[in-house]
Formats: structure tokens, C-alpha cells, sequence
């Protein structure tokens, strides 16, 4: 009977090892921050739990298949057991006490990860999170250094040992931030803020993406995090803010049209927060497409182009649309639901 | 129906053959689904309720008086549709169809007012495309609004019926289900009443 | 809509001229075939007016299959896209059609008509009943959910198909971000079957409350009723949000509602809760008459009544309860507040307890039995260790925090392909091995079947296991490529070999269906493995005439049929046969269907007017139904006498 089973458990012990084996340690499970690896401590504990009951009910089953195959001899054949409470009581007892066992830890990781990081050291205590605005847009990143007053486009950097609150919103379509190696992901809403502390603690580049399907250009919305010893972010800050060009609100509004971002990455002085947050107005990108003569157009359409207008023909950028954030982050309200009802 | 034909006789008509018995216990069942099709509307209201956008709000809109006889009628001809039932175990198919016919008469007036109150809204520029509050609203009432309207179609098709063929277990059953839907109906417009527009008009 | 004449059909992609003329061709040859040898008239009246559940159940097996095979050639694409690294074979927007065709396919017209085929056929047998309690309904949920299926699968030739996922999230579904017909296609289409679906779900909770033979208490009732019977309830109750989020969003998209919109301050999460508030039940729909299927045949071919079956029964109510309790699970990375999260995850790990409670019986079913390897336990048998895999990723996915990191990934794809195909399709395939010489009086050859089964088995493995670790590698669901630095090559190419396997299995398969119903022996007797438990195989035929028992039987415990057998009573014996009231067939639930899916269609392009003319025809069926009064008819002792006597041959 051995042989029937086979074919299946040599998949598995023949998998694991070639998996292992064949590329390197996955990115989840090589945690670059202390929230990849609060996580990643996680996913192990259970990774442990999962394989004994796994491993148990192979067992089991092998056992079982074989002994009480059909053979010409039923001696040990007795069709009048079917019950036992005491059997019954065990297994429900067992994956009761599993779930417990894996509910603590659960539920200690899901509040630690609404707060920043513990700092390590005395002096970085007194630091606040960096607080970078992650904005998404069909099919580009928009991330904003509100007290730097900068804007970049598809990457970013950040400093090492230092948290970094991302305040995430969306401008259309709903996304999800996701940088692996330092941490797992959280949606971007448009008209609603979400946050989603990180830290790296390693100096490095960082693949991070739209985790969450937004349609064709989806693939495409991904960028670098280059995480900095603190002297090299600060400098990247002031280069910045001494070479980019100023953002317009006519070039951010170009950014709202569908597209994957042509130029790859950009960065500008100045930010968007000064015309438009996307969390606090949903509607503010479809107005920007009424104002640049954007249509959505079916995409088995013959004819897809698009006859959008030039600055000088918009009367309404020759004005000054600026509004007034300053009390952004009193009032922007914190998004905690339960699923909403 | 592929069962025994047994009839008895000691039950009300509408319960006394089989293929009423199970009718009535699956028109029971349909009615738990409207159950959680309801709830979910009006989960859904609630969920929508405070985006006006810029829009106006319910107090803005809303008519007490207005409401108060659409309401009226609908519990009067729940009322007069219990008579109906009444008479139909009293075996008066006449007592029934003029029972039935009243019934619908106030449901009809319950749809014309509903009609109007929409109506005025339109004028007064709240739409369905106005805010995800009055989506919502013309959403919820509006699916209860349809059942009545199918309600009245369905009653006055049973009533041709029952002139045509007198009170058996057949249409007797068939009367019965559709005054558990009428009284069903009854109900969720009572959760409107107090849930949209007496919540509406306080805050 | 401004859909221009030359946009109505899809033209200038290969693919799908090469679909649109293999259809085209096999539909001329389909008409030809039927006109050569007379055969429409047949068709009509035997079935497709039939109202016999047998007949039904067959239809809905069929299209099953058929869908199978659909949703399959999706799943095959979407594998070759991903075999390497900045593969063109689809080009981004035709990926994102195929993998949300295959999501919508695979779930609402594959496993569940497949399950519900099965529960259709064999549920009124295993209660002793003739037909179902309402079998004029029965006929209109079948053409409801065949009209829903003909307009969904006609959307790849006819002004393109949905692209925004089986989710249909808000707002990339509202009309601003997916444009052109596609997500309306998607919206009628799983509404008018959804309605078939919830007929179905009301019929059968009548049927076995109701319906029972003599000595039948609920709690003699076999598990595969058991299981039906909750997951009809499960449909009751979650069904209609269905039928509410859908209608709303068809109002967003066609009537100017702004509900899940970014304008007029709607709410787009609304939708993701109303669409998983059903969606997690959804998936407990296609599961538990799976767990009933493994039940019977584990049970029949162990030659062991089941193992705990009162704490069997428990389990699957305690499931349905929890079923509505979970569904935030769905999306803990919306930024709900810890307090949520945490509730949601331990009420999702707490199904495993249950579910695991039933893993243990099933094995100490066996433990002590007499253990056949056929083919419809081969899969049962198969279902154990790899619904465990996904059963125990889901606890890992349940754990919140842990989560955030598996959501959105292959991780998450893999859990639930190791759940829906061990489980809903494993279960599919054995019931189908299991009764089909119950369904046409002939075994499927078990040798071929049993290539098929392996081939399958461990295809399935290949492909999907390597994906847990893609997952974890950072690999996103639902992206049509990826770059060679990603370091995702190796495995997916190992993943798209496996996907063939399954692929060649399922022809091995379909081809044992043909070559068993040429070469395999026709059965004699009405059990035809020789170990039924239940009443399905008392009948005197193979294939249960139209009345199903000429006498209705009695029951006295759990496995009803063993017990006879072992008591040697002969079911046939009893020959007090009195006429039998049967239901006549109807012709008006297909029409009222055609006219559903005709106003479904126009709403589709926004052409009310036919939407309208649509809505009218619908009502008019509706009052000729009012005012129909065929009770049915009787068939005669002599007729009933005439059948037994054939059958006992
Ligand atoms: C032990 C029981 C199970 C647990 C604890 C469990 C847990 C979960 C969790 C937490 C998710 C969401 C993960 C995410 O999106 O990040 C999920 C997704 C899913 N599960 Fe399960 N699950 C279980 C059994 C099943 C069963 C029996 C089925 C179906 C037969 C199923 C089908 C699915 C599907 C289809 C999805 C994903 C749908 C999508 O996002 O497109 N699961 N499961
Ligand atoms: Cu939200
Ligand atoms: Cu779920």
C-alpha cells in the first residue's frame, strides 16, 4: 500500500529541501526591519505548528491505509466502532489549545504593529517617525516628505533605524504598500488615511510595489526604497531640494491621468499636499480629468487616444488653488474601522 | 407534486393537501431570504447614512405628515388583508375578494404617495445620483416600493382565481402566501418608518 | 455607452478568433447533429422541460464539465503567461480578462452547479423521496443559472469581459477606471444565476425538512443530506447580500447611483464588506457537500459506518455559524482597528477546530475497516493530506499580523487552490466516479481512472506547492509578468508544468467517459459496488426509473440500505405498488430564462428598451404560470408493475 502513498509524501520531502535549496532565503522570512521580523518570527512559529500537525496526520493516514487495507483475513475488521468519546474529546481539545497557543502571539504582534518601533538606542528615542504621505496613483507612486517639503515620484529614501510613518491614501483606484523585506502591506483608500509604520535597519535597496490589483498598468507600480545611513538621507534630502524642479499644480494633476509614469522616477521641490489630499476630497482626480479632457475610454475601444489640453488653454491653473493643510495632521481622522458596520 | 394526495380534512384549507403544506413552509423559507436581503439594505443604509456629500440632509427633505399617511395605509391594509384571511376560513369567497380588494386599494395609495414623495425630491434636485445617502434611499425604499407594486399585481391575479374558481386548497393556499407576504411587507416598512425617517428627522 | 458597431465584437486577437471560430464551428455541428438525427423534439421534452431532479442533476453536471473545461483553458493561460519571466503570449488587459473569468467561472458555474448537480441527483434518492418539493422551480434554477453561465461566457467575443477580478472591487469597477461592457457582464450575469442559486437553496432546505421517508428523523439522515441541508441554509441567508451588493453596484454603473463611487462621498469598502459578508460563506457552500461526498465514499469503501456522526453533524453547524463571522479576514490590511483584527482572526482560526475534528473522524472511519482502493477513494483519499495543506496555510492566514505579509500573494493563491480543488473538485470528481453508474447504469473504467487520478494528483502538487514559497518571495497575485531579477523563475515554470499535468488529466478523464460508455459492463442491480450504505442504491434499476421507488421505503437507523442488506430484506419485494403522483414538465422556465438572459444582454449595452421588453415578456411568463392549474398526473399500477418487471431483468 506504501506505494500508493508514495508518489505524494516524496513530493513533499523531495520539495522542501529543492525549494530551500534551489533560491535563497524568501524575501518574508529575511527580514530587513524590526516589523519584517516581528512578522517573520510569526509566520516561523506557525510554520513549526503547521508542520507537526501536517507531519501527525500523514502519520495517521499511512498507518491506517496500511494496516486496515482490504486483505483475505478480516480479523481485525469491526464495523460496530463508531464513536469514542474519549478519542473525540482529544481532538477537540488538541486544536483548541493549538489555537490559543498561536492566538497570544497573534494578537500581541497586531496591536505592536500599530505603534512605531521600539527605538534601541536613548538618542533615537527622542526622534519622531519620519512621516512620509504614500499616495497612489494609477500606476505610480507619489511619496511626499511633508516637512522637507518634497515630492518624489516611483522611489524613495528613507534613513535606517528610524521609523517611518507612511500615511497612505490612494487617488483613484484602491492599492496596497507593500515593501517585503521590511514589513507587510496596508491599503490605500482614496478619501481616507490609512498608516503603516516600517523601519530598515540595514543599509540597502528595497523592492517595494501595489500589492493590490488596480487594473492594467498593475504590474508596473513598483519602486526602490534605498534605505540610508542618516548622513546620506540627509544629504539626498538636500539635494533634492537644491536641484529638483518646483511641482506645479499642472504637472501633478499629468500624474492623475492613468499611465505607468514614462520617465521611470522623478522628484520635485514643493509638494501636493498645498492643492489636494487625497484623503480628505475622492474626488479631486476625476475633477483633474475633467480639466485636462481626459476620457476613460473602453479598453477594446479602436481608437484610445486621449486630446488633453495644454496648460495655457486651463484657465483654472493661471490661479492659485492652494489650500491650506497646516492642520493636517489634527484633523485628518485616523482610520480605525471594523469592517465598517 | 410527486406525494401522496392525502387530504385532510380537519385543517384549515390552505394547509389541508400536501402540495400546500409544502408551499406554505417554502414561501416561510422566502421570506427568511427577504430577511437577509432587507437586512442587508438597510445595514447598508446605515453604513451610507452620514455621507450627504454636498448634498442635503434627511431633515432638510423629509414630511412628517406625508409619512404618516403612507404608513397609516400600509398598517390599515394589513389589517383589512387579516380580515380577508378571516373570511376565507369562514369559507366566504366574497368576504375574501372584498376584503382583498380594499387591501389593495390602500396598498395602491401607498404607492402613489411613495411615487409622489419621489417625485418631489426629483423636483426639488435630490436624485439618485445626489450622495451615496439618497442612492441609498431611493435604493431601499425603492426595493420595497417594487415588492408592494408586485404584491398588488400578484393579489389581483389570485383574486381573477378565486372568482373563477372558488375557495380550494389550491387557491386557498395561494391566498395565504400572499397575505404572508403583505404582512411581512407590512413589517419592513415599519423598520423604514422608524429607521429612516424617524431617525432621519431627529439628527 | 458610445460602443461603436466595429467594438461589438472583439476582433484582432488570435486567441480569441481562434475561440470564436472553434465555437462557431462546434455550434453549426451541434445544430447539424441534432437536425440529422431528429433529435430536437427529443431534447425538448426528455429534458430540457423535464423536471424529473435526476435529469437536472445531470444538465447541471454537464455544464459543469463544460465550464471545467473553460475555466481550465483560463487557468492553462494564465500558467503560460507566467511560465518565464516578460512573457508576451497575453498582453496585460487580456490577462486581467482571463484571470477574473477564470476566478468568476471556476467558483459560481463550475463548483457550485457541479456540487449542486450532484446534490440534485442524489439527495431526493438518499431521503426516500420522488422528486423534490418544488420541481417546477427546480427547472427554472437550472435554466436561470444556464442563462447566467451563456452570458458570462459570451463576453470574450462580445464586447469584452470583466477585468477587475472575481472580487469586482470598488471603485476600479465603478465606469471611471473599467470603462466598455466587461463589468456589467459580470454584474447580470452572476445576478440571474445567483437567483437560481437561491431557488436551489430554498427547494432542497424544503425538500429534506420536509420530504423524508417513513422513520427518517434528521438525525438518520446521511451525511451527504446533512451537509446539503446547511448548505442550503448558508445559501438562504447569504445569497441575498449578494443579490443587494450586485443590484447596487449594477445601479452605480448604469442607473448614475453613486454608492461605491469616489463622487457624491460613496463608500468603496462597502462593497468589499457586502462581497465577502457573502463571499466567505460562499466558499463553506462548496465546501461542506464536499466534506459529505468524502463522507459517503470513505464510509462505503471502508466498509464502516461513519465515525462520530453526531459530532459530524455538530461540526458542520458549528462551520455554517462561524462561516458568517470571518469574513473580515478578507482585508485585515484595510487599517481596521487592532480590537477588529484580532476578533476576526481568532474567530477565522476558530474553524479549525471544527474542520480539524472532522479530518480525525474521517480517518478513524477507517481505522478498523476493510479498505478498498477504487477510484472514487483514491480521491478521497488524496482530499486528506492535501486539504489539510490548505486548511493549515489558512490558519497561518488567519493569524492577522502574519497576514499582512501572505495577503495579496501567491501564498494566499495557493491556500486556496490546495482548499477548492482537494476539496470541491477532488470531491466533484469522486462523486461523479462514485455514482455515475447510479446516473447512467455503467461504471468509468477504474484503470484509466486511475491514471487520470494520479496525473492529477500530483500535477496539482507541482504546480500549486511551489507557489506557497512564491508567496513568500514577495510575489504578488494577479500580475501578468514579472522581471528575471525578481528570482521568481524557476518556480513558476516548475508551477506552469504542473498546471499541464492537470490539465492532460482532465482529457484522460473526459476520454474515460467515452470509453467507458463503449466497453464497460452495464450493471444489473440497483448497487452497483456492492457496498451502498444509503438508499440511493436501493432502487431496482442502476439507473432509478422516473418514480424512483415503487414503493417508498422505510428506515429504521443510519445506513439505511446496509442495514436491509443485512437483514436481508429485499426493498423489491414489497410489490403493494398504488398509483404514483408525478409533476409534468413545463416549457415556461426556459423561456422566462431567455428572456432574462434577452433583457440581462441589453442591459449589458445599455440598451434599456430591450431591457424593458426583456422585463415585460419575464411578467407574462409569470402570469400564464399564475394561471396554470396542472396538477401533474398519476402513473398507473400496471405502468409501475411493466417498469419493475424491466428492471428486475
Ligand atoms: C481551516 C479553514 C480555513 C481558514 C482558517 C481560512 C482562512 C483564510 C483567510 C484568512 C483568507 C484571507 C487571506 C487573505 O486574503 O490574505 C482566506 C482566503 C480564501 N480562502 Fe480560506 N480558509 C479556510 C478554509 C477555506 C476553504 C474550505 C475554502 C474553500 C473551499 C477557502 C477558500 C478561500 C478563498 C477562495 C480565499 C481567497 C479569495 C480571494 O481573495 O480571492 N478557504 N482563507
Ligand atoms: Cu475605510
Ligand atoms: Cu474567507
Amino acid at each position: 500500500m506504501l506505494k500508493k502513498l508514495k508518489p505524494l509524501s516524496l513530493l513533499l520531502f523531495l520539495a522542501l529541501p529543492l525549494m530551500l535549496a534551489g533560491c535563497s532565503t524568501p524575501e518574508v522570512l529575511d527580514p530587513k526591519g524590526p516589523v519584517a521580523s516581528q512578522q517573520s518570527d510569526l509566520i516561523i512559529l506557525s510554520i513549526i505548528f503547521m508542520l507537526t500537525i501536517v507531519a501527525v496526520v500523514f502519520v495517521l493516514l499511512t498507518i491506517i491505509l496500511v494496516k486496515y487495507r482490504e486483505r483475505k483475513d478480516h480479523d481485525k475488521y469491526s464495523p460496530e466502532l463508531h464513536g469514542s468519546m474519549l478519542l473525540e474529546t482529544i481532538w477537540t481539545i488538541i486544536p483548541i489549545i493549538i489555537v490559543v497557543i498561536l492566538a497570544v502571539p497573534t494578537v500581541r504582534t497586531i496591536y505592536s504593529l500599530e505603534e512605531a518601533p521600539q527605538p534601541k538606542t536613548a538618542e533615537a528615542a527622542n526622534e519622531d517617525p519620519l512621516v512620509v504621505h504614500a499616495t497612489s496613483i494609477n500606476w505610480k507612486w507619489v511619496f511626499t516628505y511633508p516637512d522637507e517639503d518634497i515630492e518624489t515620484v516611483n522611489y524613495l529614501h528613507i534613513p535606517i533605524h528610524r521609523p517611518v510613518e507612511f500615511k497612505l491614501t490612494s487617488a483613484d483606484s484602491m492599492a496596497a504598500l507593500w515593501i517585503p523585506s521590511l514589513g507587510g502591506q496596508k491599503y490605500n483608500m482614496a478619501g481616507m488615511q490609512t498608516t503603516l509604520y516600517l523601519q530598515a535597519d540595514h543599509v540597502g535597496t528595497y523592492d517595494g510595489r501595489n500589492a493590490n490589483f488596480t487594473g492594467e498598468g498593475f504590474n508596473e507600480q513598483r519602486f526602490k526604497v534605498y534605505a540610508d545611513e542618516e548622513a546620506d538621507y540627509q544629504q539626498w534630502v538636500e539635494d533634492v531640494q537644491n536641484s529638483a524642479p518646483e511641482l506645479t499644480q499642472y504637472k501633478y494633476d499629468n500624474l492623475l491621468i492613468p499611465g505607468v509614469y514614462e520617465d521611470g522616477t522623478a522628484e520635485f521641490n514643493g509638494t501636493h499636499l498645498q492643492w489636494i489630499d487625497h484623503s480628505k476630497n475622492a474626488d479631486y482626480t476625476l475633477e483633474a480629468w475633467d480639466r485636462l479632457g481626459y476620457e476613460p475610454k473602453n479598453p477594446h475601444a479602436k481608437d484610445k487616444s486621449q486630446n488633453l489640453l495644454r496648460e495655457d488653454e486651463i484657465p483654472y491653473y493661471q490661479q492659485d488653488n492652494t489650500v491650506d493643510n497646516s492642520d493636517e495632521d489634527m484633523d485628518s481622522e485616523e482610520h480605525a474601522h471594523a469592517g465598517h458596520e | 407534486m410527486a406525494h401522496d394526495h392525502n387530504v385532510n380534512p380537519n385543517a384549515p384549507l390552505e394547509y389541508q393537501s400536501e402540495a400546500g403544506r409544502l408551499n406554505i413552509t417554502g414561501f416561510w423559507t422566502f421570506l427568511g431570504a427577504e430577511i437577509a436581503l432587507f437586512s442587508t439594505l438597510f445595514a447598508s443604509y446605515f453604513a451610507l447614512q452620514s455621507r450627504v456629500g454636498d448634498g442635503p440632509t434627511s431633515i432638510e427633505m423629509f414630511e412628517a405628515g406625508l409619512v404618516m399617511i403612507m404608513t397609516m395605509l400600509l398598517l390599515t391594509s394589513s389589517f383589512t388583508c387579516g380580515l380577508a384571511i378571516h373570511e376565507m376560513r369562514a369559507n366566504n369567497v366574497k368576504g375574501v375578494i372584498g376584503w382583498m380588494i380594499i387591501t389593495l386599494i390602500l396598498g395602491a395609495g401607498f404607492i402613489g404617495y411613495e411615487l409622489y414623495e419621489f417625485v418631489h425630491y426629483v423636483h426639488e434636485g435630490v436624485t439618485l445620483g445626489t450622495s451615496a445617502h439618497w442612492s441609498m434611499f431611493f435604493i431601499l425604499l425603492g426595493t420595497h416600493g417594487l415588492h408592494v407594486s408586485i404584491g398588488i399585481g400578484w393579489i389581483i391575479l389570485l383574486l381573477i382565481q378565486l372568482a373563477r374558481r372558488g375557495l380550494t386548497p389550491k387557491t386557498a393556499s395561494k391566498v395565504f402566501i400572499s397575505s404572508l407576504y403583505w404582512h411581512f411587507l407590512d413589517v419592513v416598512w415599519i423598520f423604514i418608518f422608524t429607521c429612516v425617517y424617524l431617525m432621519g428627522m431627529v439628527n | 455607452m458610445d460602443l461603436k458597431w466595429n467594438e461589438f465584437i472583439i476582433t484582432g486577437d488570435p486567441l480569441i478568433l481562434g475561440a470564436q471560430i472553434s465555437i462557431l464551428l462546434g455550434g453549426i455541428a451541434v445544430v447539424a447533429a441534432l437536425t440529422y438525427f431528429k433529435k430536437w423534439s427529443w431534447l425538448w421534452k426528455e429534458w430540457l422541460t423535464s423536471v424529473d431532479h435526476k435529469k437536472l442533476g445531470i444538465m447541471y453536471i454537464l455544464s459543469a464539465l463544460l465550464m471545467l473545461f473553460r475555466g481550465g483553458i483560463d487557468g492553462l493561460m494564465i500558467r503560460t503567461q507566467l511560465a518565464k519571466p516578460g512573457m508576451e503570449f497575453l498582453d496585460p488587459q487580456h490577462y486581467n480578462e482571463v484571470f477574473s473569468t477564470h476566478g468568476v467561472i471556476m467558483i459560481l458555474f463550475m463548483a457550485m452547479p457541479f456540487l449542486i448537480g450532484l446534490i440534485n441527483y442524489i439527495v431526493p434518492l438518499q431521503i426516500g423521496a420522488r422528486d423534490v418539493a418544488f420541481p417546477y422551480l427546480n427547472n427554472l434554477s437550472f435554466w436561470t443559472f444556464f442563462v447566467g453561465m451563456a452570458l458570462f461566457n459570451i463576453s470574450f467575443i462580445i464586447g469584452g469581459s470583466p477585468d477587475a477580478g472575481w472580487t469586482g472591487y470598488t471603485p476600479l469597477a465603478t465606469n471611471e477606471f473599467s470603462p466598455g461592457p466587461g463589468q456589467n457582464y459580470y454584474l447580470l450575469a452572476i445576478q440571474i444565476a445567483g437567483i437560481g442559486t437561491l431557488m436551489t437553496g430554498i427547494n432542497f432546505f424544503v425538500t429534506i425538512l420536509k420530504m423524508r421517508t417513513k422513520g427518517m428523523t434528521l438525525m438518520k439522515m446521511s451525511m451527504f443530506t446533512w451537509t446539503s441541508l446547511i448548505t442550503m441554509l448558508i445559501i438562504i441567508f447569504a445569497f441575498p447580500v449578494l443579490t443587494v451588493a450586485l443590484a447596487m453596484q449594477t445601479f452605480d454603473r448604469l442607473f448614475g447611483s453613486v454608492l461605491f463611487t469616489l463622487q457624491g462621498d460613496g463608500n468603496p469598502m462597502l462593497w468589499v464588506n457586502l462581497f465577502w459578508v457573502w463571499g466567505h460563506p460562499e466558499v463553506y457552500i462548496v465546501i461542506l457537500p464536499a466534506f459529505g461526498i468524502f463522507s459517503e465514499i470513505i464510509s462505503t469503501f471502508a466498509r464502516k459506518q461513519l465515525f462520530a456522526y453526531k459530532a459530524m453533524v455538530v461540526s458542520i453547524v458549528t462551520i455554517s455559524v462561524l462561516s458568517f463571522l470571518v469574513w473580515v479576514h478578507h482585508f485585515f490590511t484595510m487599517g481596521n482597528s487592532a480590537e477588529a483584527n484580532s476578533f476576526f482572526s481568532i474567530t477565522t482560526m476558530a474553524i479549525s477546530i471544527p474542520t480539524g475534528v472532522k479530518i480525525f473522524n474521517w480517518l478513524f472511519t477507517m481505522y478498523r475497516g476493510r479498505i478498498t482502493f477504487t477510484t472514487p477513494m483514491l480521491w478521497s483519499l488524496a482530499f486528506i493530506p492535501n486539504f489539510v495543506i490548505g486548511g493549515v496555510t489558512g490558519v497561518m492566514l488567519a493569524m492577522a499580523a502574519a497576514d499582512y505579509q501572505y495577503h495579496n500573494t501567491y501564498f494566499l493563491v495557493s491556500h486556496f487552490h490546495y482548499v477548492l480543488i482537494s476539496g470541491t473538485v477532488f470531491a466533484c470528481f469522486a462523486g461523479l466516479i462514485y455514482w455515475y453508474p447510479k446516473m447512467f447504469g455503467h461504471k468509468l473504467n477504474e484503470k484509466i481512472g486511475k491514471w487520470a487520478f494520479w496525473i492529477f494528483v500530483i500535477g496539482f502538487n507541482v504546480c500549486f506547492f511551489p507557489q506557497y514559497f512564491l508567496g513568500l518571495d514577495g510575489m504578488p497575485r494577479r500580475i501578468s509578468t514579472y522581471l528575471p531579477e525578481d528570482g521568481w523563475t524557476g518556480l513558476n515554470m516548475i508551477s506552469t508544468i504542473g498546471a499541464f499535468m492537470m490539465g492532460l488529466a482532465f482529457l484522460i478523464f473526459v476520454y474515460n467517459i467515452y470509453y467507458s460508455w463503449r466497453y464497460s459492463p452495464r450493471e444489473k442491480t440497483g448497487d452497483a459496488w456492492g457496498l451502498g450504505r444509503n438508499l440511493e442504491w436501493a432502487t431496482t434499476s442502476s439507473i432509478p426509473p422516473h418514480y424512483n421507488f415503487a414503493v417508498l421505503p422505510e428506515v429504521t437507523g443510519l445506513d439505511p440500505y446496509w442495514d436491509m442488506k443485512e437483514k436481508g430484506l429485499d426493498q423489491q419485494k414489497n410489490t403493494d405498488y398504488k398509483p404514483i403522483h408525478m409533476p409534468s414538465n413545463s416549457s415556461t422556465p426556459a423561456i422566462m430564462s431567455a428572456l432574462m438572459g434577452m433583457a440581462a444582454f441589453g442591459l449589458v449595452f445599455q440598451w434599456y428598451w430591450v431591457g424593458i421588453v426583456g422585463a415585460v415578456g419575464i411578467f407574462i411568463t409569470m402570469i400564464v404560470r399564475s394561471f396554470d392549474y396542472n396538477d401533474g398526473y398519476y402513473v398507473s399500477v400496471e405502468e409501475i408493475k411493466e417498469t419493475e418487471a424491466k428492471a428486475n431483468k
